[in-house]
């Protein structure tokens, strides 16, 4: 549900980092999307367009990294790809894991023109 | 729901307190968007001539809500004060809770209330009949509340040192999970009308969580909700989660909330 505002927040990062550097328009923007970040990226996708509008991204590609989420768990240190928040450790069944990887949302580069 | 429109959302939050002066017509700012007259179309005919440059930024997209919510969070710390962050569904009895917490407490401690929703003044109503200072922030479209909204209804309340600062969340177990407000701890509230399957419904927020209240546990003959199993599920998501079973109606279990809460 909070895509729409994860997007406007993109846009104005993104916006003020062009304006820094005298862009006319922004051509290119790398984000990245963690599995277990709390963004859905079918509604993501869906308020892009709406949160771009009549700004320096209107026109801009959008390469979307997702990042696969990946945890340690706390009692055996055995490394898993983790699906669920509540996903138990594979090897040994435990629920206390750090999960180090996936919960990413980022904006790596823009690709501006001036 | 959300601030799905595209427009600035800002335009529509409000953060006031009981008695304040309220303008009626901020919703038809809608009507005005600055879209037309952008210059942004004249983008295109530059298209061809320029060169390109890759910038890194490498950043973090809530960022900005990070570092505004680390702000509030040494306000917080350098006046002593104790922040909760208070999240539910809709309906699961916050408010109802908050108001019995302050009715019980008001003399022990001294208590501040920001409540969130997204429109009217009714919450901040029923704590400002308490005689506690409130400041209702209402969000317009938004679904959630942000540290920026925290941190100008801080300003407003001015809470004293050494108080409790209590912060009722937009009624949504989703959205809130994502932004941090600066408080000390977030309190997680279902209650037995709802599944008892909710935390791994909804894990975000029971994961970020450090307390969860089962509440209206006064209805437990009525409805069929396992406590045992809710507990389970929440520890799958949360292994750490410290639970309270309570009703705010009857005050069953709200003692040892109480001595949680003041013992912080």
């Amino acid at each position: 549900m909070h895509e729409m505002s994860i997007a406007l927040g993109i846009v104005q990062l993104a916006e003020k980092k062009a304006r820094e550097s005298n862009a006319q328009y922004i051509s290119k923007i790398n984000i990245q999307i963690g599995t277990l970040s709390g963004i859905e990226i079918d509604s993501f996708e869906f308020a892009w367009p709406l949160a771009v509008k009549e700004t320096l991204l209107e026109k801009a590609v959008k390469i979307l990294d997702v990042v696969p989420a990946k945890a340690k768990c706390s009692d055996c240190n055995h490394d898993f790809d983790i699906h669920n928040i509540y996903d138990a450790c594979p090897k040994c069944g435990s629920y206390f894991k750090h999960i180090y990887q996936g919960k990413e949302l980022k904006v790596k580069y823009i690709e501006i023109e001036k | 729901m959300c601030t799905t429109c595209g427009c600035s959302s800002t335009g529509h939050i409000s953060i006031q307190k009981p008695g304040d002066i309220i303008h009626e017509h901020n919703h038809k700012h809608d009507m005005h968007h600055h879209h037309h007259h952008s210059h942004s179309h004249d983008h295109d005919s530059h298209h061809h001539h320029g060169e390109r440059t890759i910038i890194d930024i490498e950043q973090d997209i809530l960022q900005a809500n990070q570092l505004l919510a680390e702000r509030n969070r040494g306000y917080f710390a350098a006046k002593n004060i104790f922040a909760i962050n208070l999240v539910s569904s809709p309906g699961s009895g916050k408010t109802t809770l908050l108001e019995k917490t302050l009715a019980d407490n008001k003399d022990k401690k001294k208590f501040y209330v920001i409540e969130g929703d997204q429109q009217t003044m009714n919450d901040a109503d029923r704590i400002d009949a308490l005689n506690i200072p409130v400041v209702q922030i209402n969000t317009g479209k938004a679904c959630h509340l942000d540290s920026d909204m925290v941190n100008q209804a801080i300003t407003k309340l001015n809470p004293e040192p050494d108080s409790i600062v209590m912060i009722e969340n937009v009624g949504n177990l989703v959205c809130p999970s994502a932004f941090d407000l600066g408080e000390n701890a977030r309190v997680a509230i279902i209650s037995t009308t709802e599944g008892a399957d909710k935390p791994i419904k909804y894990p975000d927020m029971f994961e970020g969580s450090d307390v969860c209240i089962i509440n209206k546990i006064d209805l437990l003959p009525y409805v069929n909700f396992d406590v045992e199993k809710a507990k389970d599920y929440a520890r799958q998501v949360n292994p750490n989660l410290i639970f309270f079973e309570v009703s705010a109606t009857t005050g069953e279990g709200m003692q040892q909330w109480y001595e949680w809460l003041l013992s912080r």
